[in-house]
């Protein structure tokens, strides 16, 4: 058959999570990517940006621009998007505790471009929920995080009705470690919660109420397990018409569609051999595609060279791509449904609904998902799995690929040139940025600011929305510190459950652990007191996978271990190292930032005399970085293919016997 | 970590810890947690030096405990906040949890006493159980007169259920149970007598609602007498670490407490009965109960301490040294 005698299906939205070092950078980024092809643009905002700090605030030093965007005020927004008309775009924002200040300037940038807000199309990822379990972006307590996520529908459902004002996230907690299950499980759950926060708030009408439920859309995962996350996505959408029908009473098929987008698993994509993350990203990419009935509406894949450090635009092209080859050239968007009828995609798609209700249930029967996040339940639950997956991954139950098994390869050219096959980091922007905010803050209207900011402070207070005096903020040039400092004081920090509290059955019979046991047990009697481990998470990066999983095992192994969770600044980590008298320190960061921070705690520490404390990292730490760190005095650096746990711990203990006059253990 | 210099020398290192330095506090903390015998020898003449200094008489020692997930953590971070605000510094020894099968632990409470990073008037020192099955470990009592010799309040912050509950009341001026809404274990506790040790009861999470006022109301009636310590009636309150509400209050009746046993000038005795009952930990700990019932059994052992004119520690080498010289326990 040819082409033209053939209704083929319009492909999805494609995207390429993207943006970096500066608006203007980012903006040069967005206009080249659109001229290959991409049809939506996927905005990835700074951690700063993202947990509400302007760029010259403490926290922010070395996070600048390094995995998105820094945004401070609408002057960066309206150079984001330079040249590129709204109302002919279809923008997605990975934006969530500060989501209705970016929304805000986006409105804000549309107005001065002359478009009208209402015609605006796009998404805000919006889920503070799914932050207290993984990636950590959240800023204040769960009960003014849903209310904000609230107001932000409830804006836009009335104002702005092509937005998707919330993608509630099962994503991020694939890459907590949940189970297929456990994704649909609690993303279920978190919709119940926003849905039910929306419904009781009051602000829309019932009869209206069919169409936030219609608004609601969901960001998805896609793991190498490509059947069984086929059959994820049609429990997905079965279990949504039903709750949509049974639950809000929405008589409309249409509002009761399961709308997803897509990024596929960066979790799994490995540091060794890394080009067979190919392969990895574009059967992910199947799952996601191959049944039409369960097909996203918008996918952006990862590079191939992510678990290495930051892809460059030639890596981003490659993923674009591989979806233009699928949607393209194949005659995948020739077929109705292909999966429909089949006995064995049924069974399991029945399996899933079954484990996730009965799920959904137990988080019910605590009052709700915000309760059993607050709880920590959710939280263990997740550091459960997550723990499970890197005990097959280390026991090789589970095989990788490069990894665990056939590990022996040549010399990959990919990865052979000047640059290692990443992107070198600007390291300008962040002072050209602060320089530039400082000199934005200068020129503004103090008055307009003050005013503008007296009002959002008042509807905090007083319960009306927040959207309409935020976006009165963005036109006064109020920055993203600013509007997020006043909102703090008015609604307070949090700290969420580390989730690191389980009981895990010891790994029972493993002579590996027996030893390293053995040996940590040694050498705590050789030092007089058991060995104690503090592991920190200094800056924004809220991923903390590593941080807990190294905890687990470090306390299973023997250690005494004194964690406290994301977000530290230098100071208190170096602190809490003294005040509890730690053997050794171990540093988790993903950001990018690892430079900076360890220069910035090596200082405090000794500042306060206790440079003496030897200092460990993990992260994604490219090896010219890593030889750095040991040349500045850092003991060791673990990278992703560092999954041999006990031979992580036996390091750690022989950093602690080296540094304290003890010989080696094997 | 090689030791710094005034590590060996105890005077020097009891000096500096009672100046408040935070490298000689974390070095003498490290020191007592430290069991091995030339550690011990040491940390006997650093504890005798830094009691020279008759330091922290003026200090309060009080023991937080309650069931895990009332909320204890929280309360006192909140108490941090309010004693910093009327000047007072504060150090806290938390103790968790660790586990029986491979000695390790996780030590999480610093997360939930978030205080300000850069504040050089608090210092919490986390501490696991090792194995102690319902008691506190005996570095717990020395530790306590190290923050003693620093700040003016310390507080012993542990898991109570039963024994440990108890000891940290041996230990420690005030006691201050704090109990979980609508959980029935504080009454399970009070009907077994155990919360005749408290000195002051708070239900936390007043902001529940109903749930907190009925086991407020539950707490007040069952008890509402005299504490056996006698000029104390145990006054039962509640508050909420989440919303803020009563802290102050807590504040002030705890530091009544602590003015009223200063008052009655029982403040000295009862400090010699905390280090009695350390000595007898320590003897517990290392020759067990045979050893104990060798000296006499325990009111001999504490009638004998009472007209000794020896430190403690010199006390307690001595008792070592009879218990050794019999042979009975080969080292």
């Amino acid at each position: 058959m040819s082409q033209d005698t053939v209704k083929r299906e319009r492909p999805w939205l494609m995207r390429t999570y993207s943006g970096h070092s500066s608006a203007k950078a980012s903006n040069e980024l967005y206009r080249m990517n659109l001229g290959k092809g991409q049809t939506g643009l996927s905005v990835a905002f700074d951690l700063p940006t993202q947990t509400g700090y302007d760029s010259d605030h403490p926290l922010a030093r070395g996070e600048v621009g390094k995995v998105g965007v820094p945004i401070d005020h609408i002057g960066d927004m309206e150079a984001l998007f330079d040249a590129i008309p709204l109302d002919q775009m279809n923008t997605s924002m990975t934006i969530n505790a500060t989501a209705p200040w970016l929304l805000a300037l986006y409105v804000a940038v549309a107005e001065r471009q002359g478009v009208d807000p209402s015609k605006l199309e796009g998404t805000t990822q919006n889920d503070v929920l799914k932050e207290y379990l993984s990636r950590g972006t959240y800023i204040f307590p769960p009960a003014p995080s849903v209310r904000l996520t609230t107001d932000l529908i409830a804006y836009t459902v009335e104002h702005i009705p092509k937005w998707n004002p919330t993608n509630i996230c099962s994503y991020h907690l694939q890459e907590a470690g949940a189970t297929p299950t456990q994704e649909l499980a609690y993303a279920l759950s978190s919709a119940i919660a926003i849905l039910d926060a929306v419904r009781d708030s009051g602000q829309i009408p019932p009869e209206r109420f069919a169409a936030v439920v219609g608004r609601i859309s969901f960001f998805v995962n896609a793991g190498i397990r490509f059947v069984e996350e086929t059959c994820k996505l049609r429990a997905f959408g079965a279990l949504w018409d039903k709750l949509a029908r049974e639950r809000y009473g929405v008589d409309d098929e249409k509002q009761r569609r399961f709308r997803y987008g897509v990024q596929v698993n960066s979790l799994g994509l490995t540091e060794s051999q890394p080009e067979n993350n190919v392969q990895r990203i574009v059967l992910e990419m199947l799952a996601v595609t191959l049944s039409k009935n369960a097909r996203a509406r918008a996918i952006q894949l990862p590079a191939w060279n992510e678990a290495l450090g930051l892809p460059r635009p030639w890596d981003q092209q490659w993923a674009l791509r591989m979806q233009q080859v699928l949607a393209l050239e194949t005659d995948l968007l020739e077929y109705g449904d292909l999966f429909d009828g089949s006995p064995v995609i049924e069974a399991k798609v029945q399996e899933l609904i079954a484990g996730a209700e009965a799920e959904m249930a137990r988080v019910a029967e605590q009052g709700g998902m915000v309760q059993a996040i607050e709880s920590g339940y959710v939280k263990r639950e997740l550091v459960v799995s997550h723990t499970r997956r890197m005990r097959d991954i280390e026991s090789g139950e589970l095989k990788i690929v490069g990894v665990n098994c056939f590990r022996e390869t040549a010399e990959s050219p990919l990865t052979a040139g000047a640059d290692a096959g990443i992107m070198k980091a600007d390291v300008q922007a962040e002072r050209d940025q602060i320089a530039a905010l400082q000199a934005f803050r200068a020129s503004r209207d103090r008055a307009a600011v003050a005013d503008a900011l007296a009002q959002l402070r008042a509807a905090a207070v007083g319960g009306a929305n927040i959207m309409p005096p935020s976006i009165a903020c963005a036109r006064a040039g109020v920055t993203t510190g600013e509007w997020s400092e006043v909102l703090r004081e008015v609604f307070g920090e949090y700290r969420a459950p580390t989730g690191i509290d389980i009981a895990l059955a010891g790994q029972a019979g493993s002579a590996a652990m027996d030893a390293v046991r053995a040996s940590v047990r040694r050498s705590g009697e050789e030092l007089g007191r058991p060995l104690r481990l503090l592991i920190g998470k200094p800056g924004l990066d809220g991923h903390s996978n590593g941080a807990e999983q190294i905890a687990v095992k470090g306390r299973d192994a023997g250690f005494e271990i004194v964690y406290e969770g994301i977000r530290l600044t230098p100071s208190q980590i170096a602190r809490a190292a003294q005040e509890e008298g730690v053997h050794l320190i171990g540093l988790s960061v993903l950001s990018g930032s690892h430079l900076e921070l360890v220069e910035d705690i090596q200082a405090e520490l000794a500042k306060i005399g206790a440079g003496d404390v030897p200092l460990i990292i993990g992260g994604i730490i490219p090896e010219d970085d890593a030889r750095q760190l040991l040349a500045r005095g850092v003991e060791a650096v673990f990278t992703p293919k560092d999954v041999d746990m006990n031979a992580i711990m036996t390091r750690l203990v022989n950093i602690i016997r080296r540094r304290n006059g003890l010989e080696e253990l094997a | 970590m090689t030791q710094p210099a005034f590590t060996l020398d105890p005077a020097r290192l009891a000096a500096a810890v009672r100046r408040g330095e935070r490298p000689a506090l974390a070095q003498a903390l490290n020191l007592l947690d430290d069991r091995r015998g030339d550690s011990r020898r040491q940390a006997a003449q650093f504890l005798k030096q830094l009691q020279a200094g008759e330091t922290g008489a003026e200090g309060h020692l009080i023991g937080m405990t309650g069931p895990p997930g009332a909320g204890k953590s929280s309360l006192t971070a909140a108490l941090i906040g309010v004693w910093r605000r009327r000047g007072l510094r504060v150090g806290v020894l938390a103790v968790d949890p660790s586990s029986p099968v491979s000695g390790g632990a996780l030590l999480g409470d610093r997360l939930r006493m978030k205080t300000c990073a850069d504040d050089d008037g608090v210092f919490i020192r986390s501490l696991a159980c090792r194995g102690e099955f319902g008691g506190l470990s005996a570095e717990v009592w020395p530790m306590s007169l190290v923050m003693l010799a620093a700040f003016d309040v310390v507080m012993i912050e542990t898991v109570g259920v039963g024994q440990r509950e108890i000891d940290v009341s041996r230990l420690c001026d005030t006691t201050c149970f704090v109990a979980q809404p609508g959980s029935g274990d504080s009454i399970q506790f009070l009907k077994a007598g155990i919360l005749e040790v408290p000195h002051v009861l708070v239900v936390n999470k007043e902001d529940m609602g109903a749930v907190a006022r009925r086991t407020l109301s539950e707490l007040g009636t069952a008890l509402g007498r005299a504490h056996t310590d006698g000029d104390w009636e145990v006054p039962v309150l509640s508050a909420s670490a989440t919303a803020g509400t009563g802290i102050e209050a807590l504040a002030d009746t705890l530091a009544a407490h602590g003015k009223v046993i200063r008052d009655s000038k029982r403040l000295h005795e009862r400090r010699r009965g905390y280090a009695a009952q350390w000595l007898l930990k320590r003897l517990q700990e290392e020759f067990g109960g045979h050893g104990i019932t060798r000296l006499g059994g325990e009111r001999a052992i504490l009638e004998q301490l009472a007209g000794d004119k020896l430190s403690l520690f010199e006390q307690l080498e001595a008792l070592r040294q009879r218990l050794l010289a019999e042979h009975q326990f080969p080292r």
